[in-house]
């Protein structure tokens, strides 16, 4: 029986590759706090993780792993908002103090590691937890430990289910509003014309498909084309389905995909000749992420990236970091320049020092010492000011959106230039886009909101 | 005697786990359900592995079984917990049959690809079917904490206790299925299966009831997963869960009990521990972040250096108990092709 010995190499390589695989995926995690410092007065420890001196908050964010780039600067950047603020007087003297942990974009880790923030910790509440997949395995532990779930960063219009998830709030556009923004543009703008989708292949891709078809005519539609995010071989599986649109005459194509298969998009396209008109979701059109992107996928460097995404048509639900004169984008350029000058000023700071400003909104209107109730019941009462984002939220009783609208903007020399009126719309199939002609306020001159 | 002798020893246990889980906080006690449920998932493939000389690395799958089973029964039938638990592992052991079937008839590499098939392909009928499994979002699991224990009673300990119940149950049985007939049959033909149809061993039958025990297990492990996320979603059961439980098991020492304990303990304590003296050293967020990984990976490959029977190897080696397993986890690695004419002879 000496035939035994040929198999085991190459088992114990694929088992050695698996090994690290689990190494490579395994969580890990990075507090981030500020030290608490006496001042106020009748001030008291009113609620977990809450003390006369600080406010405690947890998130589980990917500060490793797939999603890392570009995102794993939020926290950072809501982080530097909470510094400034506490710099600035603190919430009624209270500081707060940011802890953030890695989940690496593995849901499993999430589990981990919120049950950590929550049990162990004992956070006052989970503030912008990152991705849909992942908040949604601690969705039902955080609704039913009672702990406020706010402003989740990710636009699935799941978090909007009062009913089932009392704690739960979202923050930015759902994709459903989104899509029917976009769609409206689409139908206004491009009437006759071959439109294609592509789209990413989960919650995030199909609710903003819904949204889509709520506005373009299905006439209009000539193909509809859905990438694995997960695929094996991108760049093949995004070429399939280019080909395809070619193919079908498509002349304007309507992308939900995040930043990386936005760039394969683009790039596809420029190999087969082929460039229809492009409207991109605002997640996967930030543009200096994206040139980046395309800019290390073509192994080419200096304008090739930035020239690529000339045109492109997107929206914006905050100010756009081209427009310097903006109150908003001054505030957080200081806060930006001040506490994470490291970092690139891009959308997802500009996205992580905004949430940041409606997290000390929130708890402004909690009250002098909160509970966890009175953080969702401020959110429940309605009429939340509308901050850095250019259309007001949707918060109340019934509602637990965020963000109800955008203004469509192009991409001009990297940066978003806005196109028209701020858009909003509801969810509903029959909801009409409106434009929102109230003109949004400056920022605080002391850059901290006001009770 | 066997039987009496794990019942007594499992009695102990579940008296000190009990102790310990009154003793630490809350998140302690989050933690040692965690171990809980790796632990019966990593037992039940470690004996597949070990004992019975079949890979999978797709054993998330049968996890994924037991989850939505348990999630499923709660939410539309009214059982007790007990009935919920049991019935997640029978039907997860019901689908480990069909794929045994299968397995039964490959070997090596071939049933590792086809068992990484399933862990890959299983958690997309969420999808397909989201009416009934609620796709992404997947289903909530509420259990409560039984009146007897006062409303004060935190949940978490509750749940680390029944975690504990399950996993000294599996202990137990799994023990007592290693020293009997069918535990020595199964090391038979993962030594020689050739030799094993020769002494009228029936090597496929034997082969498909290690699949149906091993499933069982993950079943369980699964369901008291879902009991413990309060939810079951399909981004739980990815690939990398099927390769931690295999981590663990390896990492533990194949074929052992134990082992799987200390390869839970592993999965569950070392990157939170790492991370804690990471940042308490006042490393920066980017580098802290993946300390952990790091030193996870330096383990793996320190363990498979110096310990190749896994942890438990080594402490039975340091400690000198009985025979050294070194060897042994990894006969599996040379097994050759398919037997074919005993395979038939086996079936038949």
């Amino acid at each position: 029986m000496n035939r035994k010995h040929r198999v085991p190499l190459a088992a114990a390589a694929g088992i050695a590759a698996a090994a690290l695989a689990v190494a490579a995926c395994s969580s890990s995690s990075s507090p981030s706090s500020t030290p608490p410092s006496s001042s106020g007065s009748a001030l008291q420890a009113s609620a977990p993780g809450i003390t006369p001196t600080s406010i405690l908050v947890g998130s589980h964010q990917p500060l490793t792993g797939p999603a890392a780039p570009g995102y794993s600067e939020i926290a950072p950047a809501a982080n530097a908002y909470f510094q400034y603020v506490n710099a600035h007087g603190g919430v009624f003297g209270r500081k707060i103090t940011y802890r953030y942990l890695d989940d690496g974009y593995n849901p499993t880790n999430t589990v981990s590691v919120v049950r950590q923030l929550v049990l162990q910790n004992n956070v006052y509440a989970i503030f912008n937890g990152l991705g849909t997949p992942t908040h949604l395995n601690v969705v039902n532990f955080l609704n039913s430990s009672k702990v406020p779930d706010v402003f989740v960063a990710s636009g699935c219009d799941c978090w909007n289910d009062p009913s089932k998830y009392p704690e739960t709030f979202g923050y930015q556009l759902d994709y459903i509003r989104e899509g029917k923004i976009l769609g409206s543009y689409v139908k206004q703008h491009f009437k006759g014309k071959k439109i294609g989708y592509f789209y990413q292949n989960d919650e995030f891709g199909q609710d903003g498909v819904k949204g889509l078809d709520y506005e373009v005519p299905a006439s209009q539609v000539v193909a509809r084309e859905a990438y694995n995010v997960l695929a094996t071989n991108p760049a093949q599986e995004v070429g399939g389905l280019v080909a395809k649109m070619k193919a079908a005459g498509v002349q304007v194509v309507v992308s939900f995909s995040i930043p990386a298969f936005t760039a394969l998009l683009r790039l596809t396209g420029l190999t087969l000749s082929y460039s229809p008109t492009l409207v991109v979701s605002d997640v996967g059109s930030d543009p200096i992420t994206l040139s980046g992107l395309l800019n290390t996928f073509a192994k080419k460097s200096g304008s090739f990236g930035s020239s690529l995404i000339q045109g492109i048509i997107t929206d914006g639900y905050l100010p756009s970091l081209g427009d310097a004169s903006n109150s908003w984008i001054t505030l957080f350029k200081t806060v930006h320049d001040t506490y994470i000058p490291k970092l690139p000023f891009d959308g997802n700071v500009l996205y992580g020092e905004s949430v940041g400003y409606a997290f000390v909104q929130a708890m402004l209107k909690a009250g002098r010492n909160p509970t966890r109730q009175d953080l969702v019941n401020a959110l429940n009462a309605g009429n939340f000011p509308q901050g850095a984002s250019v259309a007001p939220y949707a918060y109340a009783s019934g509602s637990h959106d965020g963000i109800t609208g955008a203004y469509i903007a192009v991409i001009k020399n990297g940066v978003l230039v806005q196109q028209g009126d701020v858009l909003v719309t509801d969810v509903t199939a029959t909801g009409a886009v409106t434009p929102y002609m109230t003109a949004q306020s400056a920022a605080p001159a002391t850059g901290v909101p006001s009770p | 005697m066997t039987l009496l002798r794990h019942l007594a020893a499992a009695i102990v246990v579940a008296g000190l786990l009990m102790l310990l889980s009154i003793k630490v906080d809350a998140f302690r006690d989050y933690q040692l359900a965690q171990v809980a449920y790796y632990a019966i998932a990593a037992a039940g493939l470690t004996v597949l592995i070990g004992l019975s000389g079949q890979v999978s690395i797709g054993h998330g799958a049968f996890m994924f079984i037991g989850a939505y089973t348990a999630a499923l029964m709660l939410l539309h039938l009214h059982w007790a917990l007990a009935a919920v638990l049991a019935a997640s592992a029978v039907v997860a052991a019901v689908a480990g049959g069909i794929v045994g079937v299968a397995a039964a008839r490959l070997r090596g590499p071939y049933l590792a690809g086809a068992t990484l098939l399933l862990a890959v392909a299983l958690p997309s009928i969420t999808s397909r079917w989201q009416g009934v499994f609620g796709g992404d979002q997947g289903l909530g699991v509420t259990v409560n904490t039984p009146g007897f224990l006062g409303s004060t009673f935190p949940p978490t300990r509750w749940l680390a206790w029944l975690g504990f119940a399950c996993a000294l149950i599996t202990f137990v049985l799994l023990a007592n299925v290693r020293h009997s007939r069918i535990g020595r049959s199964w090391r038979a033909l993962r030594d020689d299966e050739v030799a094993a149809a020769l002494s009228g061993l029936n090597v496929a039958r034997l082969q498909v009831l290690a699949f149906v025990v091993s499933s069982a297990c993950a079943g369980l492990g699964g369901a008291m997963l879902a009991l413990v996320n309060s939810s079951a979603t399909p981004g739980t059961f990815t690939l990398t869960l099927s390769i931690q439980l295999l981590t663990a098991a390896i990492l533990g020492g194949l074929g052992s009990l134990a082992g799987a304990v200390w390869g839970s303990l592993v999965l569950v304590y070392l990157a939170p521990y790492i991370t804690n003296v990471a940042t308490s050293q006042g490393l920066s967020s980017s580098v802290g972040a993946n300390i952990p990984i790091v030193v996870y990976g330096a383990v793996l490959i320190l363990v498979m250096l110096l310990f190749p029977g896994g942890i438990q190897g080594g402490l039975r080696r340091l400690f000198g108990s009985a025979a050294p397993a070194a060897a042994v986890p990894f006969s599996f690695f040379r097994r050759e092709a398919p037997a074919t004419d005993n395979q038939k002879e086996g079936t038949s």
